[in-house]
């Protein structure tokens, strides 16, 4: 993937409209009183996924929930499918990160996970054969379909993020918005998802999620975001993940940093060595 | 046997139309309680509850229907509610507090100005399960169908709010708008209920079988099967129990609702210590 594709040039050979899922100009985000980061720029287009990193606080999920609408735009442009944010409801499927269901609402995980249709068919149209197979197959990838019939309530935390991840895939959306979507899986299951994302990836699908993870998730990405109350800086991961950018967002340094590369499904680079990095405390 | 257990029934219809209005509220509360506990909407279903009452009073001084004055009442509070929330900086938990005293002593006052005071309140406070009539019940029946109807139209996005508010919104379903329907078939679900119990009690129709049904249920759909099924339960045996021993019939349902909750509690907690004990 080369960065003539994220030049938005209007005489370059950039991405069509269509092809065009997030752009971002000036934007300022955060809530009524309390701007939480200024002036982002960035885009997304079809098939590639883009990866926020920082500190808590440091306005990952404020970016995420004012793309996804749930938070008001305070100032700049920021269009997801050509339009403002919160429409385009069937084409974007959204994870937060808390779900205050775990243990109250009765519900089985096929019920989760077929939540994850309903933006595709509103009030009233009814699931058919086809759905149930999607439903399935989000399940399988999760690995969790022998728990079709269980209660959400009776499962351990990393199951239920399984379930919730396997609700985002069941939706077969053209963008996924993910707030710390691995937090709580074991490695069993960092595995599925990272494979069921490089397959969303294959399929067309873009995404854009929020992680502490640099070395598997951010590697995966085609771009990464570092953010401290403000754009440290955006790019590709191996560019972007340098020493000093980390110093900047984390406070700790990172040797190795050349080994990183994009994980590319089409060119299929997974052969190459992957090594990663390794952090130091900051002397 | 038949003496203790059908013929209180059988052989006075205001024990009949009693038994058959408490049916009816018990399934309307089955499905509006569910999602009282589940949305966690209880401080506010109580404070409808006892807000409905400046309404009713209103009712018997100009004589209307106590119902009427009811929804005015509801509706009122839920105006009331909804504007100090959005126009001020205080928690809904504040606002419904506000509105729920304000009510219940605007609704003391008026009931103050008739003549019969301490009857009337007793009766709007308590219910008067035996002096409903069969309009009464026509209107019960179609208030329940309403809700039924609600529920099932709104099936998806309440699921979907009682799982997380914001992927209900993100999936495209407004959750204010699907908020205030729900808070609307809460509130017309205590119009149409408190007669049988009383202003003081009817929230305990909302909760208490809901919540056994909480315990047991593993689908939503289930959750109000058991409510429906705990709630006619205690509406027959409090009645019953009111019949034999010239008890309150409002308070008797109610505390027969919270007796099987509690039995249904210690029951499940027995099993899973035996489970347990068991499998370790």
């Amino acid at each position: 993937m080369t960065d003539m594709k994220h030049d938005l040039s209007p005489l370059g050979c950039g991405p069509s409209d269509e092809e065009l899922y997030i752009r971002a100009k000036n934007l300022d985000i955060g809530y009524k009183n309390d701007m939480v980061v200024r002036d982002i720029n960035f885009s997304l287009i079809k098939g590639e996924a883009i990866a926020l990193i920082g500190t808590n606080g440091s306005g990952k999920s404020t970016l995420l929930k004012t793309i996804v609408g749930l938070l008001e735009v305070i100032d700049g442009e920021l269009s997801v499918f050509g339009m403002p944010p919160g429409n385009n409801h069937h084409r974007i499927a959204f994870l937060g990160q808390f779900h205050i269901s775990g243990f109250v609402l009765p519900i089985r995980v096929i019920d989760v996970v077929a939540m994850g249709r309903y933006p595709l068919h509103g009030l009233w149209k009814p699931m058919d054969k086809n759905d149930d197979e999607i439903i399935r197959a989000a399940m399988a990838s999760m690995g969790i379909e022998k728990l079709a019939n269980s209660s959400l309530r009776s499962l351990s935390g990393g199951q239920q993020q399984r379930v919730y991840l396997a609700q985002v895939l069941a939706h077969q959306a053209d963008l996924l918005i993910m707030d710390e979507p691995a937090t709580g899986l074991d490695a069993g299951g960092r595995d599925l998802f990272l494979k069921a994302i490089n397959k969303e990836l294959c399929r067309g699908a873009s995404v854009i999620m929020a992680t502490h993870d640099i070395q598997e998730e951010a590697a995966l990405c085609h771009q990464v975001m570092l953010l401290a109350h403000r754009v440290v800086a955006i790019g590709p991961p191996d560019k972007v993940i340098t020493s000093e950018a980390l110093l900047e967002t984390f406070g700790v340094v990172v040797s190795d940093k050349n080994k990183l590369h994009v994980l590319e499904c089409i060119h299929g680079h997974d052969d190459h060595e992957r090594q990663g990095l390794k952090r130091h405390k900051n002397p | 046997m038949l003496d203790i257990f059908i013929t209180p029934f059988s052989g006075n219809v205001f024990m009949l139309q009693a038994l058959v209005a408490g049916a009816l509220v018990s399934i309307a509360c089955a499905i509006a309680g569910t999602f009282v506990i589940l949305r966690g909407l209880a401080f506010i279903g109580d404070a409808i509850g006892h807000g409905v009452l400046p309404g009713i009073a209103l009712a018997i001084l100009f004589g209307f229907h106590g119902i009427i004055g009811a929804a005015l009442s509801a509706v009122f509070m839920i105006g009331g509610i909804t504007l100090i929330t959005q126009k001020s900086r205080l928690s809904s938990d504040t606002a419904i507090g506000l509105l729920f005293v304000g009510m219940l002593s605007l609704g003391v006052v008026i009931v103050s100005r008739s003549s019969s005071f301490s009857g009337d309140l007793t009766r709007i406070l308590f219910g008067e399960i035996l002096g409903i009539t069969l309009s009464d019940i026509l209107l019960q029946l179609f208030a329940t169908i309403v809700i039924a109807v609600t529920a099932l139209i709104c099936a998806r996005p309440f699921l979907l709010l009682s799982f997380d508010p914001e992927q209900a919104e993100v999936a495209g379903f407004s959750v204010r708008l699907f908020h205030n329907i729900m808070l609307f078939m809460v509130a017309l679900t205590i119009i149409v209920s408190f007669q049988t119990v009383g202003t003081l009690l009817v929230f305990g129709l909302l909760i208490a079988p809901s919540g056994a049904g909480a315990l047991l249920a593993r689908r939503v759909q289930a959750m109000m099967i058991w409510s429906a099924i705990f709630g006619i339960l205690s509406m027959y045996l409090g009645l019953l129990i009111s019949y034999h021993f010239n008890l309150a019939a409002g308070a008797s349902i109610i505390l027969v609702a919270v007796s099987i909750f509690f039995i249904v509690f210690i029951i499940q907690n027995l099993q899973q210590r035996s489970t347990a004990t068991a499998g370790g």
